[in-house]
C-alpha cells in the first residue's frame, strides 16, 4: 500500500480541501496551553535532509512533535557517497531502524519518488522539496494562507481568485507545486518572470504567463514573490541584480498599485532588496511571518492524515503518479 | 456520538421506530437544564462543552434554556475528541471536527460535557483526556440525551434525558434540527 505525498498534482480538490480544513483545526492548537495532541504517539518520523533548510525542517519537526511523534533528524550534508548510493543506503538504514514516515528534502528532482517506489522503505514518504521539481507542503501552506485571507469573502473557496507568482520560476519547486495546487483549488495563477527564467514546457502548465509585472499587479488578489536561486544558476539569466529588481522586484511604488485586500507572500528565505524591498516585506499586507506559522499547522494536517489512522485519509498514491 | 465498532452487527432495515419526538426532546433538555442549575446551585462557573457533532447543538440548546431561567448567558463550546480516541489506529484517519473553547477557558470552572448518546463510554474517556490538555476544571459533569447502556468503561452520566434499554444489534440515531431535518431519537433494528 502506498501512502505518500510526492507531488501537489496527486491531490484531488477534495483531498486538498480536507488538508486545509484539518490545518484550520490544527492551527487553533497554538492558542492552547498545551500545544500537543496524542494522535501520532509511538510513531517515528525521520527528517531526511540532503539539502540545507531552516524553515522546512524545523516546521516538520515542530509539526511531528506537536502530534506526539518521535522525530529523528538525519542531515546527510557532507556525505561523500554518490547520490543514488547514499539514498539507497540511507533508506535501508532507516527501514532497519523502523520508521513510519520519511520527510525528504533532496537536491535531485525525483528523489522522493524513487524512495517511495523503490521498495527500500515501507514508510510514508513526504516530499519536502526535491531539486527544481516540487514542494507540495509549501504549496499547501501557501494555499492555506490565501484561503484564510481571501476565502471568507469568496464563499470559503479560492475559486476565481487571481494569484501572481513572480520571479525565478525556472528554479522554483514552490512555483510548480503552487501552480498545480492552486489550479486544483480553482484559483487563476499568473506566472511573472523574465523570459530566461521560465522553464521549458511552461505552456503546458495550467497557468497564464506574463513578462510584465506592472500589468499583472493591479488585478492580483495575492502576490507571491520568489527568491532568485543563484546557487542553482550557472549562466547569466539577467544582466544585473539591479536591473532584475527594477523590473521584477516588489517595492513600495508597485505595492501602491495593489488592491486593498491583496496580500503579499514569500516562501522564504527572502533576499531583501532583490525581489522584495524591506518596507514591503514588513508592511501590513505582508503575510510572510504568518506563512511560517501556517506551515506547522499544514504539516501537522498532512502527517495526521497520512499516519493518524490505519490507512491514509487522502489518496495520494505515489505509485500511480 | 459513540461510533459503533466495525465488529458490531448492522441492524436489519425497515424496523426503525421513534422513541422520542421533538416535544419529548424539548422536555428532556428542559429538565436537564434545571438539574444542572440545581446541582451546581446556579449557573456560576458552569461551562457547557458539546462533543461534535450532535453534542454541540444540544449544548447550545441547554445554554439557551439555562439563560432563560437564570437571566445570564452560560458559555457554550465544543470539544473534538477525535485524536484522543482509543480506536484511532483501527480506521482511516478521521476528519477533525471543531474545538471551540469559550472565552475564559475552563480552569476552575464546572465543565458539563454534553453528548447525544452514551454507549460504551469510550467517547467520554477520550473527552476527559482531551479536557486534560485544555485546562483543569474544578469539576466535570456529563449530560446525555440518551443513555443506551452497554458500558465498556466505568463511566456514568450525571444528567440523562432518557434511559433507553437497547440490544447491541440496534442502533440509536439522534436527529436534531440544524444538523438534520427534524428533532427525533430513532432506534434502528428490532430488539433481539
Amino acid at each position: 500500500m502506498n501512502k505518500h505525498l510526492l507531488s501537489a498534482a496527486d491531490l484531488s480538490r477534495d483531498d486538498a480541501e480536507l488538508v486545509l480544513r484539518t490545518a484550520e483545526e490544527m492551527r487553533s492548537l497554538a492558542d492552547r496551553p498545551i500545544k500537543k495532541l496524542p494522535a501520532l504517539r509511538g510513531r517515528t518520523v525521520v527528517n531526511l535532509f540532503f539539502e540545507d533548510s531552516t524553515r522546512t525542517r524545523i516546521s516538520f519537526e515542530a509539526a511531528a512533535k506537536r502530534l506526539s511523534a518521535d522525530v529523528i533528524n538525519f542531515s546527510a550534508k557532507g556525505s561523500s557517497l554518490s547520490k543514488g548510493e547514499s539514498l539507497k543506503d540511507t533508506a535501508l538504514t532507516l527501514e532497519a531502524m523502523g520508521c513510519d514516515a520519511v520527510v525528504i528534502r533532496h537536491g535531485a528532482s525525483g528523489a522522493p519518488h524513487r524512495l517511495a517506489n523503490s521498495g527500500w522503505v515501507r514508510a510514508s514518504v513526504v516530499n519536502a522539496g526535491d531539486g527544481t521539481h516540487e514542494h507540495p507542503t509549501q504549496a499547501l501552506l501557501d494555499a492555506f494562507t490565501m484561503w484564510r485571507h481571501l476565502g471568507a469573502r469568496n464563499g470559503g473557496t479560492l475559486d476565481g481568485r487571481r494569484i501572481a507568482i513572480v520571479g525565478d520560476v525556472l528554479h522554483s519547486r514552490v512555483a510548480r507545486s503552487n501552480a498545480l495546487l492552486l489550479h486544483t483549488l480553482g484559483a487563476e495563477v499568473t506566472l511573472v518572470a523574465p523570459p530566461t527564467l521560465f522553464p521549458v514546457g511552461v505552456e503546458s502548465w495550467p497557468v497564464e504567463t506574463s513578462y510584465d509585472l506592472d500589468g499583472v499587479l493591479p488585478k492580483a488578489d495575492a502576490v507571491m514573490m520568489l527568491r532568485v536561486q543563484r546557487e542553482r544558476m550557472s549562466g547569466g539569466f539577467f544582466p544585473t541584480a539591479r536591473e532584475y529588481s527594477r523590473r521584477y522586484g516588489l517595492d513600495g511604488r508597485r505595492m501602491a498599485t495593489l488592491q486593498d485586500h491583496t496580500i503579499v507572500m514569500h516562501p522564504g528565505p527572502m533576499v531583501r532588496g532583490m525581489e522584495i524591498t524591506a518596507d514591503v516585506a514588513d508592511s501590513d499586507r505582508s503575510v510572510i511571518v504568518e506563512q511560517v506559522t501556517n506551515g506547522v499547522a499544514v504539516r501537522m494536517a498532512v502527517l495526521y492524515l497520512l499516519l493518524g489512522g490505519s490507512e491514509p485519509a487522502i489518496a495520494t498514491d505515489g505509485a500511480d503518479a | 456520538m459513540p461510533a459503533p465498532a466495525a465488529s458490531r452487527p448492522v441492524p436489519a432495515p425497515g424496523t426503525d421506530h421513534t422513541v422520542l419526538d421533538a416535544a419529548d426532546i424539548s422536555r428532556a433538555l428542559g429538565r436537564i437544564s434545571h438539574e444542572i442549575l440545581e446541582r451546581n446551585k446556579g449557573a456560576d462557573d458552569v461551562v457547557l462543552l458539546g462533543i461534535p457533532s450532535r453534542g454541540v447543538p444540544l449544548a447550545e440548546r441547554i445554554a439557551e434554556r439555562i439563560a432563560a431561567v437564570e437571566g445570564a448567558a452560560v458559555p457554550s463550546g465544543s470539544l473534538d475528541v477525535t485524536m484522543y480516541r482509543d480506536d484511532l489506529r483501527l480506521k482511516p484517519a478521521r476528519t477533525l471536527l471543531p474545538t471551540q473553547i469559550p472565552e475564559g477557558g475552563i480552569d476552575d470552572k464546572v465543565v458539563v460535557l454534553v453528548d447525544d448518546v452514551l454507549f460504551s463510554g469510550r467517547t467520554i474517556r477520550a473527552a476527559l483526556d482531551a479536557l486534560n490538555d485544555v485546562g483543569r476544571p474544578r469539576a466535570v459533569q456529563l449530560a446525555v440525551l440518551v443513555d443506551r447502556g452497554h458500558r465498556e468503561l466505568p463511566i456514568r452520566a450525571d444528567f440523562v434525558g432518557k434511559n433507553l434499554p437497547t440490544s447491541l444489534v440496534q442502533r440509536v440515531r439522534v436527529h436534531l434540527t440544524g444538523v438534520d431535518d427534524s428533532d427525533a431519537v430513532v432506534i434502528e433494528g428490532a430488539a433481539s
